[in-house]
């Protein structure tokens, strides 16, 4: 039993009391600064003894302590002041499909989707760089190059023709396209250029067969109004949709083609904001202004946003395809203080070691050698894989510091080894690791075959033979990159608000004019005809509907679902109460359309609802229950609704006269009855056949006069 | 001011930029009727109107900017950017064969044209082994740039400069030649080389590309890549026409140049085999791999011998030779000779015309089986009178002509028109215009036409020297979902 103990709990006593112990000698340092020299030496050796006896970070504390010592806070804590400490600079590409019935280069129809295993016919691309028309070539394009993936097409004969797959030159341009990104550049007060340049702009991931997307810019320069601010927007440009991915594993990469050359608008606003509310209130405010066109497509994957993110001494990271808003400030947020954390790293190892001069070691182990358990390695082993240990000198502590909540600094490893080296996840171990899948007595192993030094950090790695290479690159490339701080690239979002690596950013380098389609004039008098078709802007809608005493609550389904346009029209063509129809549509089609939500449902059937009430002069509190029946019997007429709902004429005076006798017979339950009470009492007996008949309102006023 | 200020800008729009003191490459603050926009002036490709300016804005995108909007311009000039294809020395492997690349013009590597918007050629070994690092595994490579034309302006005066130098090489002991080509008309050269070239002691590939390398979907490269292996590593001594097999990046096939046909206008894979299968396939794993099993094998060791030919007398005495080391280079080309296709409703007067003219030869495309209508019989006896060696192919691509069917061929025969077996049009026009710079004696053309070279003529259509499945069959659906496109 003491023994036991011993051996189990004497490390990690030990352990908790090194740091504590070290902890205890950084003050004792600070506080006497005149004898810093002295206690320098003192600290150095008392440090290289803990080392030499334990030499051991506790990653977990490491994480910790160093998620505090950047100053971390959650979202819900974090404040502006937490924002302007870190300099929080956020900007967006917000996307979203045109509802046309072609796609954008070709005559295919636009919004017919397959799923992952419904194909006619696989084709093999490989992509490869190209040189830029300034004669450089992309940084992404090389790293995509050297990943040499195998793409694989899956061609459902409905939805993708030969254009899709890069062996027929472009169509002329989608009329019907261009003239609905117009109208959203009009409305987004941009400045519409005179003529349209397709421009390619490259990507090498596979994503487009051609290896680059057609897009062109329709209009500069704008600006959207939020709460408190105007932001501005650098430009707006109608592209091509890409393909989607059906798999990603190892060197071979799987995507369906429907949703490719789909027309598609991006609108950019310059990084002007500066929390992530803003973030998101500057996306919807996009949203609903593209939608407030009646021009696009809804729906999921219908809208997707790229959204940039830098800190004070950070860079420019995109982070790219955010499906749901309601994601975007989270992932800003954290994005925001991985940069910081990033910029924590660069200031320990330069203070550590020089850039200029460090190196990195590996070398190759003998699988024989070491006692695996972890499977992911234990099975690479036995698929003949080579197992690799790679000494990050001056690394220690590094690798499990804080990046991101539940990721430290060496998920930016795993991440790079994934995409450009290939190596499926879980691909590396490391000394650091939160949760200890390679023992430390392996790693003690390890460091004495690499030599290791007590501030260095180990990773492990297992790969094909033929991905080492590459893979020992990635990792050296990464290390080096932390001395500069945060490295430029593209990440994919997690729904947890964290973010992965994705690419590398790619540069204005990726863009070429496309030498297979002549500029589009855009002559004044079709330009200033469209201008006719724009909507009022959103800001003005809003401000409407305030007057108008909508509940605000309601706003955001509305502008999502662009009701606007109709409620008003049943408002005024009606002349209806616009409180009444905003609420109806806001919250009691809300409900219904979560009720039934895989029922399609003409909106505009409300109108005609509202038109035949009036015609026939029922009152509209029956309205919401003939909603709901119309809802379940999409093929009935107004008439058959009501008849389903046993709905029969009776005068209002009728109605009325019961109200005395209902008031005789009210006998109360509750001994502190109020007025109301019987009221609701009355109503309710009175309310079925009253729906129809008189105004629930007007009907509770008759019941207060008795 | 120099011209080239103002590249490619015509009226309105030339006048605008001189009004405002603003250049090409300027970064020029605009103010319009429109907004304001911001970026570089760049040139104006040549065929579109002058009613636009171009500008490349901050984000790296072209627009057009209406000069009837303009309403002011500032402007300040920049230097000029350089566009170049980095060039890197192509590394010397010793033990690999020595690879010679024709340039005549194709885009194997590219780069863009501000001027036309179109692609400009990379060619030095320098240019392409940055553009196709890889091409160093395969061969040691020296180039040569022939002549640039685009591939629809290649005629006999290239032929013919193209086999003098396959000649020369081929005495210099050359390993395997490759020349770049333009597609369109890739299939002609191949076939003039054939009868030009006869004998070869090495491979001498024909390659394109059909999407430009300024493309990260180019099929340039591997074709490149797969050239140079036939080249270098291949023993096919034929002149080869190296296209992709599938639209997929797997293999490609090796054609033989009288036999090969562009198929399509813009696939990857347009170039098939007509009447037979390719000679080969070829990928960068397993090197050439035959599919037929008589061709001309390299010859590795040996004299390189070339013996130039102009006459008909030396041609045939060079052929009862029959010397196998001795390569018969035939550079003679005339080039009166037309392709005539054969439509309903027809008049004779375009044959008239080629007569006026003094044309010496006509390839007939005729329909079905190779006819035209009764209409034309007077011209075309007239046309064989007034000395014009006429021959008969077929619009259908595949099959033989048999002229002996109907009366219709059996009377044009008549008329002395000559049945080109399964000659396709283009490898029969090729070939009577060669045959007619030896001799003009009507016999005497009748043998060349008529004696195959290299397959222009094949003896028999193997079962699976004609394949066009209609796609919509369960069968052809379900091959097409088996195999990669």
């Amino acid at each position: 039993m003491l023994i036991k103990f011993i051996f189990l709990y004497f490390p990690i006593i030990f352990c908790r009391f090194s740091y504590f112990f070290r902890s205890y000698i950084k003050e004792f340092c600070t506080f006497g600064s005149q004898k810093v020299e002295n206690l320098q030496l003192i600290k150095s050796l008392i440090n290289k003894l803990i080392i030499n006896i334990v030499n051991k970070i506790n990653p977990q504390e490491n994480y910790e302590s160093s998620q505090k010592a950047i100053g971390y806070v959650s979202r819900k804590e974090a404040r502006q002041s937490d924002y302007d400490r870190i300099g929080f600079t956020s900007g967006l590409e917000v996307h979203q499909q045109l509802k046309t019935d072609h796609k954008l280069f070709c005559r295919c129809s636009a919004g017919v989707f397959q799923k992952p295993e419904q194909y006619d016919a696989e084709l093999f691309r490989h992509m490869r760089p190209t040189l830029s028309e300034m004669g450089e070539y992309d940084g992404t394009a090389l790293m995509e190059f050297k990943t040499k993936k195998n793409i694989i097409y899956r061609i459902d004969n409905k939805t993708a023709c030969t254009y899709d797959v890069d062996d027929t030159p472009p169509f002329p341009i989608n009329p019907q396209a261009l003239q609905y990104a117009l109208e959203v550049a009009l409305a987004s007060k941009l400045n519409i250029v005179g003529e349209v340049h397709i421009t390619r702009k490259q990507y090498l991931d596979g994503s487009i067969p051609a290896g680059f997307q057609r897009t062109a810019i329709l209009g500069i320069e704008g600006e959207i109004p939020l709460k408190n601010k105007k932001v501005r927007l650098i430009q707006l440009s109608i592209e091509e949709d890409a393909c989607r991915e059906v798999s990603d594993i190892g060197h071979t990469r799987v995507y369906r083609t429907d949703r490719l050359g789909m027309p598609l608008i991006e609108t950019v606003t310059y990084p002007e904001m500066v929390n992530p509310d803003e973030l998101k209130e500057a996306c919807d405010y996009i949203r609903f202004l593209n939608r407030s066109t009646g021009r696009v497509r809804t729906g999921i994957g219908a809208g997707r946003e790229d959204v940039n993110v830098s800190c004070t001494g950070g860079t420019r990271i995109e982070i790219k395809g955010v499906a749901h808003t309601k994601w975007i400030p989270e992932l800003s947020h954290v994005e925001c203080f991985r940069q910081w954390a990033l910029l924590a790293i660069k200031d320990q190892l330069n203070k550590r070691t020089d850039k200029n001069t460090w190196a990195c070691k590996a070398i190759e182990l003998n699988p024989k050698d070491f006692n695996f358990y972890y499977t992911p390695i234990v099975e690479a082993i036995k698929r003949g894989e080579k197992l690799y240990a790679v000494n990050l000198p001056h690394f220690a502590g590094m690798l499990s510091h804080f990046t991101q909540p539940g990721r430290p600094f060496y998920d930016e490893f795993a991440g790079r080894l994934k995409v450009i080296a290939c190596l499926e996840k879980p691909n590396m171990a490391t000394n650091e690791d939160l949760d200890d899948v390679v023992s430390s007595h392996i790693f003690d192993k390890i460091q004495q075959l690499l030599n290791a030094g007590e501030n260095d950090a180990q990773i492990l790695f297992w790969a094909p033979e033929a991905d080492v290479p590459t893979a020992l690159e990635v990792i050296e490339e990464r290390a080096k990159m932390a001395f500069d701080g945060v490295p430029k690239e593209t990440r994919k979002s997690m729904p947890d608000g964290t973010t992965i690596f994705e690419r590398v950013l790619p540069g204005a380098d990726r863009m070429y004019p496309d030498t297979d389609s002549a500029p589009i004039p855009l002559e004044n008098d079709y330009i200033e005809q469209l201008r006719k078709n724009i909507p009022e802007a959103v800001a003005d809608r809003y401000k409407q509907m305030v007057e108008w005493h909508i509940p605000t609550d309601t706003y955001n389904y509305i502008f999502t679902h662009n009701y606007y346009p109709l409620i008003k029209k049943i408002a005024t063509e009606l002349d209806m109460c616009p409180k009444y129809i905003g609420v109806f549509f806001g919250q009691k089609l809300k409900y219904l359309h979560g009720q039934y939500k895989n029922i399609p449902f003409d909106v505009n059937r409300i109108y005609d609802l509202f038109a035949y009430l009036k015609a026939q002069n029922i009152d509209k509190s029956i309205a919401y229950n003939m909603l709901k029946v119309m809802f379940e019997h999409p093929e009935k007429d107004f008439e058959g609704i009501l008849k389903t709902l046993d709905f029969k004429r009776i005068n209002k005076e009728e109605v009325v006269k019961q109200i005395p006798s209902l008031q005789q017979a009210f006998s109360p339950a509750r001994k502190d009855t109020t007025n109301t009470d019987k009221i609701n009492s009355i109503m309710g007996r009175l309310r079925n056949i009253s729906l129809g008949n008189i105004c629930l309102n007007e009907l509770s006023q008759e019941i207060s006069k008795h | 001011m120099s011209e080239e200020n103002f590249q490619g800008y015509k009226k309105e729009a030339l006048e605008t930029l001189k009004k405002y003191n603003a250049h090409v490459w300027d970064n020029a603050e605009i103010d319009t009727t429109r907004g304001h926009f911001s970026g570089k002036i760049l040139p104006r490709a040549e065929n579109t109107d002058s009613k636009h300016i171009v500008v490349k804005v901050i984000t790296g995108y072209n627009i057009g900017i209406d000069v009837d909007t303009i309403t002011d311009i500032k402007s300040h000039a920049v230097p000029q950017p350089k566009f170049q294809i980095p060039e890197k020395e192509f590394p010397y492997t010793k033990g690999f064969p020595h690879v010679k690349l024709l340039g005549t013009g194709g885009t194997i590597a590219s780069r863009l044209d501000y001027r036309t918007g179109a692609v400009i050629p990379a060619f030095s070994p320098g240019e392409l082994y940055g553009a196709v690092p890889e091409l160093a595994d395969i061969c040691n490579l020296d180039t040569e740039k022939i002549f640039a034309v685009f591939s629809e302006n290649m005629s006999p005066k290239e032929y013919i400069a193209l086999a003098n130098k396959i000649g020369e090489e081929a005495k210099n002991g050359i390993d395997g030649i490759v020349i770049g080509h333009g597609t369109d008309t890739l299939a002609h050269t191949a076939t003039a080389l054939t009868y030009m070239c006869q004998n070869l002691p090495m491979p001498v590939i024909l390659v394109g590309s059909q999407r430009s390398s300024d493309r990260p979907s180019s099929d340039a490269a591997l074709n490149l890549m797969h050239a140079m292996t036939a080249a270098g590593h291949g023993d096919i001594a034929e002149v080869l026409v190296c296209m992709f097999g599938p639209t997929s990046d797997e293999y490609g096939f090796l054609h033989r140049g009288t036999r090969v046909r562009k198929m399509h206008s813009s696939y990857r894979s347009t170039f098939r085999t007509i009447g037979d299968t390719p000679v080969a396939t070829v990928n960068r794993k397993d090197g050439v791999c035959p599919i037929k099993e008589e061709y001309n094998h390299r010859r590795k060791h040996g004299e390189r011998k070339v013996e130039l030919i102009t006459n008909l007398e030396d041609y045939k005495a060079s052929i009862a030779r029959n010397d196998h080391n001795t390569m018969r280079l035939v550079p003679t080309f005339d080039d009166r000779v037309a392709i005539l296709y054969y439509y309903p409703g027809m008049k004779p007067d375009v044959v008239e015309s080629l007569i006026e003219r003094g044309y010496k030869g006509i390839v007939w495309n005729g329909t079905g089986l190779g006819h035209v209508n009764k209409g034309m019989f007077d011209v075309i006896q007239k046309a064989t009178e007034a000395g014009i060696h006429q021959y008969m192919s077929v619009q259908t691509i595949w099959g033989y002509t048999h002229m002996f069917v109907y009366d219709t061929g059996r009377d044009l025969m008549a008329r002395g028109i000559i049945p080109a077996s399964n000659m396709l049009a283009e490898s029969a026009y090729i070939k009577l215009g060669w045959a007619l710079g030896l001799t003009h004696d009507r016999e005497e053309v009748k043998k060349l036409m008529l004696t195959p070279i290299n397959s222009e003529i094949t003896p028999r259509e193997p079962y699976n020297g004609y394949l066009v499945y209609q796609g919509g069959t369960p069968e052809v659906e379900e091959f097409i979902k088996k195999v990669h496109k």
